[in-house]
Parts: structure tokens; C-alpha cells; sequence
């Protein structure tokens, strides 16, 4: 009986595809809109939240004040030093710490100049593995930085290919930094991230000279001892730095964040761009939806002989309803669909894309419950939509709706 | 009024009773009597042709047998039922059920089927799907349709549409079978195939009642009602 309705109303979206189609598009777009920003949004997430979790959940990470997004870059306004390294390492609950600095340098290789970051990283054992954990990096050929060296450079992944430089580097290559020649030692893998594919560490004291940048620190991470709650740390060596720089509290002119806390704070930029954006989608939706009823009034116009031959052979009221609101579910249903397949596939593409430019920094996983509920949405979109111009239908009187012509 | 002779079904039941029906329009100030005091009957079994000039009120009468209409004065009794106390869905429940139509304009729906078309009443009186399937290929092989089940109405032409339209109005197995200038639309060889079957279904015990302008088709009836200005002119039997 319910299946009779069904065919009924598909049949008539169907018969009518150039109209659904226009009628549709609001639904499409916004659905389509929809789909991918929360497939690509929930990806980015997934994959930045994997990034920081990797870096493990027992490290503080200590930069200047700044927002999530100028960590390491407010060097030049407010200065994280050694003092504060050496604050640090000397908190209780911190095994070791280990400070890193980095700016754009200026690099010229095989005639070619281009502008990449340059880091600073210290010497010692203990504090490059602990830099090269938080970083996530990990060695593909060479060496690391030992004690000793000064003109020697480790390369990210990117230089391993000629794309940059027109030829590839290799081991021994000569590169030069800000006018100083470098011998390259080794080369880390690829991350997933270009910067970080892109990045070129020099040790720390090169760099002082180099970049005429002393005793400064872009980020320190510490690592917590084993046992020690990561937040008792925390608040401890804010109280400690709070006295060295000589800050009030509220005031800190510093900030210590967890990878965790990194993460979540991506994830809440990312969280407000999906919001606005969706909320641009639900207009189009809105848009859609109007378009749907301001449809279905001209398709009962249009029918309106087919409504009185319905009510002739037997058709009540509440047959009328649930064949006009079920034909625009699925004008609603049929434009999710499209809408679905086109922002799926658009999510991939800008996946595949990624994979191929930067690597596998995008995370995708088609999410069933999603696809679900943006069909059982625009159904009942449409549905919603539907019932007015439904309503209308039923109310015609069969005498007059089977004279009209 | 001529007196009506006594016929077979004289003493078979009445399954239909007007009495002093009127219907107004109100067109501005004007009041448009279109009916005026129609008394009439329809017993169980018989074939009735209301006959009557363009404009005299047939179809208008038909909508009120049909129970598409209710009048503006007077009563309907179906079944010692007055239908002016019956809601609107009920009314159409009680026209699923014992009126099938017969069109002039045959009034297909051109996006479904032969079939689909046949099956149309069925879908509101919860019958198993199987079984709606079966009476619908039945009736369309009767009509000797049962090679266009899947051609829509565009595909047939005017004779087999009406075709159509009479299983249609079958579907539901009903009492009485109301056709309005069945073959209005039809060339002569397809009207006269229309009356034959509609004929055939009075001879199975279907009460047919038939309106038309054609007094060609009377010879059908058992019983004839003349029409003229809304009013019942004179009534004879066949
Ligand atoms: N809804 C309406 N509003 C106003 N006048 C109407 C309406 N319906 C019918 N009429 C008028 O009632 C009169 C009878 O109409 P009806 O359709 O019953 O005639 P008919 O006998 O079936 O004619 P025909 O043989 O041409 O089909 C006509 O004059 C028509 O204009
Ligand atoms: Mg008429």
C-alpha cells in the first residue's frame, strides 16, 4: 500500500526530470556543500589530531604568548630564552627539556635561490631525540646533527627530489644557507606536512651566528618524568616562569600547551570555519527546500484532474497528502542523493589531490551515518516542504478539479 | 410524465434515491438553477441512459449520483443512507467502493500504465498487492488489452484508452457504473465496441447508469430519463 504511494510519487519526480533537476539545485549545492566540508573538516581533523598525538601525551610544548597559529613566530616581540630552557629542565616533574629556534633563511642551490624555513636545533644527544619525537621526524638517510658540527645541514624530504632546485640533492651535496656554504649529512622522511618536508636544521649555534640571533628560542618542549600528571607540571612551571619573567598572573607573556590541548585547539578553528560554512549550506538548503514547495504547487496546479480522478476512485484525503508530501521527500531524497555522490567525490578529489602535492596529510573516511543522515534529512526537507501545497491538493473538490483543464 | 411500465427490475431494490434535488450556482448576483427538483431511482440490475440537450444538467446529475457533488438542496439516500450526513472521506470511501467511472475525456493518469492505471482504486482499499495485479491483468485482458499492459496512454489510442478507463472503473468490483458520453471522444467502430462491453458488464449484473446527448445509444437502456433545464422531462422503458 505504503510501496503504491511510493511508486506513485516517484513516478511523477521521474516523469518531470528537467523540472527536478532546477528544482533541486539549492538541495544539490547545499547537500553537496555539506558532505564535503564535514568529510574534509573531520580528515583534517583526524590527521592533525594523529599528527599531535604522535608527538605523545606526556610533553609540554612552551612558546612565546601567541595564538596557536604564531607559535615559534612572535621571536622578534617576545623572546623565549635560555633562562627559561634552564627554568625548565629545572622544574620538578621535568626529566629534560630541549628548545628549538627557526626562521625563513635564504637558500641557494644549483643556481637557484629560494626562501625556506631554517631551524636551529641543539647538539646534544638527548635533546635532538627529544626535538626529532616532538617533531615526528624520522631519519631516511645520513645522519643526524652530532656534537662538533657546525656548516652541516639535515634536509627535509622535498630536497630528495629536483622539483625544488631543479636537481635533487644528495648526501655531501653543498648547499648554501644565508651566504654559508653547507655540507648536507642527511635527509628525514617525508610527514605529511610541506613545511615540515621542506625544512632545513642547522646546529643551534651556526644559526645564532648566522641569523645574528642570540640566545633566543622559538618553542621548548619538555618532557614529563614518568608517573607525573602532564597538568601538575604544567601549572608548576607556570609559576615558575611567571617568577623569572616577572609577570603577574593572567598577564603571562608565555604559554604551555599539551599536544592535546594543540590539537583540540586546531580542531575548534576548524569546528567554527565548518560552522559558518554549513551555515552558508543551510540557506542553500532553505533555498531548496522553498524550491521544492513552490513546485509541487504548480505540480498539483498541473494535476489537478489526476487529484479529482484520484478522489473519484476512492482516494481520501489523507491518500492525497501522503502522495503529494512523499513525491516531494523525493524530489528532497533525489537532490541529497546527487548531492551526496557530488560531495563525496569532491572530498576525494581534494584528497587525492593532497595525497599527490603534500602527502597524506588529509585523513578521510566516508562516514556511513553522515551519508545516512543527509539522505533522511533532505527527505524530510522535502517532506516538510511538501506539505503545504499537499494539504492544498486535498482540499480540492472533485467535481471542480475534474473540470478543470 | 408518462407513466413507466412495469419492467423486469421493477421490483428489484433501489440502490440509489434523489429526491428533490436542486443545485445553485451563485454566479455574481444571479442564481444559476442548474438542477431543479430532480426526483429519481436507480434500482439494482438496471441500465439507466439520462438523455437531455448540452446544458441541461446531465453531468451535473451524474456528479450527484457519482457522490462527486452534494446538492444544494434536497437528499441522496444510498443504501438508506442520506449522504449529506457523511463526511468527505467517507464519501470517497463509499465511491471507492460502489461507483466505478466512465469518463468522456477517459481521465487516465499519462505517467502510469494500462495497468498501473487499473490498479489506481485498488491502492486505497488495502487489497493484497498480488491479488490487485491479478484483478488488473484480468480486467485488461477482458477488455482485450492484456498485450499493452505496459504502454501509458499516450501510447494507446482514444478507443483503447476508454478501454482502459472501463477496467479501471471495474477495478473495485462496484454496483454501478456511471459513464459520462463514454464515447463523446471515440470514433463510431470504438464507440460502438465501448457500448457492447458496457452492455455486456449490464448483462452481468452491473447497474449501469449512462449519460448522454446521443439518442443512438438509448436503445442500450432498460430505462431512459429525459432531461431538460435541470428538470426530469419524461421517463421511458425499454
Ligand atoms: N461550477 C459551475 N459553476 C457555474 N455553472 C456551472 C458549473 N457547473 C456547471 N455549470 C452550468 O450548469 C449547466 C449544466 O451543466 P452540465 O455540465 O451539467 O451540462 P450537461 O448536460 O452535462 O451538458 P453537456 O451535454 O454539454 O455535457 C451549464 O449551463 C453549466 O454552465
Ligand atoms: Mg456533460
Amino acid at each position: 500500500m505504503f510501496k503504491d504511494y511510493i511508486t506513485l510519487a516517484l513516478n511523477a519526480v521521474l516523469r518531470r526530470r528537467k523540472r527536478s533537476i532546477l528544482t533541486l539545485l539549492g538541495i544539490i549545492i547545499g547537500i553537496a556543500a555539506v558532505v564535503s566540508l564535514i568529510t574534509l573538516g573531520q580528515g583534517l581533523k583526524n590527521s592533525i589530531s594523529g599528527q599531535f598525538n604522535a608527538l605523545g601525551s606526556d610533553k609540554l610544548i612552551i612558546s612565546a604568548k601567541g595564538d596557536s597559529f604564531s607559535i615559534g613566530l612572535s621571536t622578534d616581540a617576545v623572546k623565549i630564552t635560555s633562562d627559561d630552557l634552564h627554568i625548565i629542565q629545572e622544574t620538578q616533574g621535568v626529566s629534560h627539556a630541549a628548545g628549538w629556534i627557526y626562521q625563513s633563511g635564504k637558500i641557494e642551490f644549483n643556481g637557484n635561490v629560494r626562501y625556506y624555513s631554517v631551524s636551529g636545533y641543539p647538539l646534544n644527544k638527548e635533546e635532538t631525540t627529544l626535538l626529532w619525537q616532538a617533531s615526528n621526524y624520522k631519519l631516511l638517510t645520513g645522519r643526524l646533527l652530532e656534537e662538533g658540527d657546525t656548516y652541516k645541514a639535515m634536509l627535509g624530504y622535498s630536497y630528495t627530489n629536483p622539483e625544488i632546485f631543479g636537481k635533487a640533492l644528495e648526501l655531501g651535496s653543498k648547499i648554501n644557507i644565508q651566504g654559508q656554504d653547507f655540507k648536507v649529512v642527511g635527509f628525514w622522511d617525508k610527514t605529511g606536512s610541506p613545511q615540515d618536508d621542506q625544512g632545513i636544521i642547522i646546529p643551534y649555534q651556526t644559526y645564532e651566528e648566522l641569523f645574528n640571533k642570540h640566545d633566543q628560542l622559538g618553542i621548548i618542549i619538555a618532557q614529563v618524568q614518568s608517573g607525573e600528571n602532564i597538568d601538575t607540571v604544567a601549572e608548576r612551571m607556570t609559576k615558575e616562569l611567571r617568577k623569572e619573567r616577572k609577570v603577574s598572573e593572567g598577564k603571562e607573556d608565555f604559554s604551555i600547551q599539551t599536544p592535546k590541548q594543540l590539537g583540540a585547539a586546531f580542531g575548534t578553528v576548524i569546528d567554527m570555519v565548518q560552522v559558518v560554512l554549513i551555515g552558508i549550506a543551510a540557506i542553500s538548503l532553505a533555498v531548496g527546500g522553498v524550491g521544492i514547495t513552490n513546485t509541487m504547487y504548480t505540480n498539483v496546479l498541473e494535476r489537478t484532474r489526476e487529484i479529482g480522478l484520484l478522489k473519484a476512485v476512492g482516494a481520501k484525503r489523507k491518500d492525497i497528502i501522503i502522495i503529494f508530501v512523499l513525491e516531494a521527500g523525493l524530489y528532497g531524497l533525489v537532490g541529497g542523493l546527487i548531492g551526496l555522490l557530488l560531495g563525496t567525490s569532491f572530498a576525494l578529489i581534494v584528497e587525492a589531490a593532497f595525497h599527490a602535492a603534500v602527502g597524506p596529510l588529509l585523513d578521510i573516511q566516508i562516514d556511513p551515518y553522515l551519508l545516512f543522515g543527509a539522505l533522511a534529512f533532505t527527505f524530510i526537507l522535502g517532506c516538510i516542504a511538501g506539505i503545504t501545497p499537499a494539504r492544498q491538493a486535498s482540499k480540492l473538490s472533485p467535481v471542480e478539479a475534474l473540470r478543470y483543464d | 410524465m408518462t407513466q413507466a411500465k412495469p419492467h423486469p427490475s421493477t421490483h428489484a431494490p433501489k440502490i440509489m434515491e434523489l429526491q428533490d434535488v436542486w443545485k445553485t450556482y451563485h454566479l455574481g448576483d444571479a442564481d444559476l438553477n442548474v438542477l431543479q427538483g430532480i426526483n429519481l431511482h436507480i434500482k439494482k440490475g438496471e441500465f439507466v441512459a439520462i438523455i437531455g440537450p448540452s446544458g441541461s444538467g446531465k453531468s451535473t446529475l451524474m456528479n450527484m449520483v457519482g457522490l462527486l457533488d452534494t446538492p444544494s438542496r434536497g437528499q441522496i439516500i444510498i443504501e438508506n443512507t442520506n449522504i449529506a450526513k457523511l463526511k468527505e472521506d467517507e464519501l470517497s470511501k463509499l465511491r471507492g467502493k460502489k461507483i466505478g467511472f466512465i469518463f468522456q475525456q477517459f481521465n487516465l493518469i499519462p505517467t502510469l500504465t494500462a495497468l498501473e492505471n487499473v490498479m489506481l482504486p485498488t491502492i486505497f482499499q488495502n487489497m493484497p498487492k498480488d491479488e490487485r495485479l491479478k484483478i488488473a491483468t484480468s480486467l485488461l485482458t477482458r477488455v482485450g488489452l492484456q498485450d499493452r499492459l505496459d504502454h501509458r496512454p499516450g501510447q494507446l489510442s482514444g478507443g483503447q484508452q476508454q478501454r482502459v478507463a472501463i477496467a479501471r472503473s471495474l477495478a473495485n468490483n462496484p454496483e454501478i457504473i456511471l459513464a459520462d458520453e463514454p464515447t463523446g471522444n471515440l470514433d463510431s467502430t470504438s464507440g460502438v465496441a465501448v457500448m457492447e462491453m458496457i452492455q455486456e458488464l449490464h448483462k452481468e449484473g452491473k447497474t449501469i447508469v449512462l449519460i448522454t446527448h446521443d439518442p443512438r445509444l438509448v436503445k442500450f437502456a432498460t430505462r431512459v430519463i429525459h432531461i431538460q433545464d435541470g428538470k426530469v422531462e419524461k421517463e421511458t422503458v425499454n
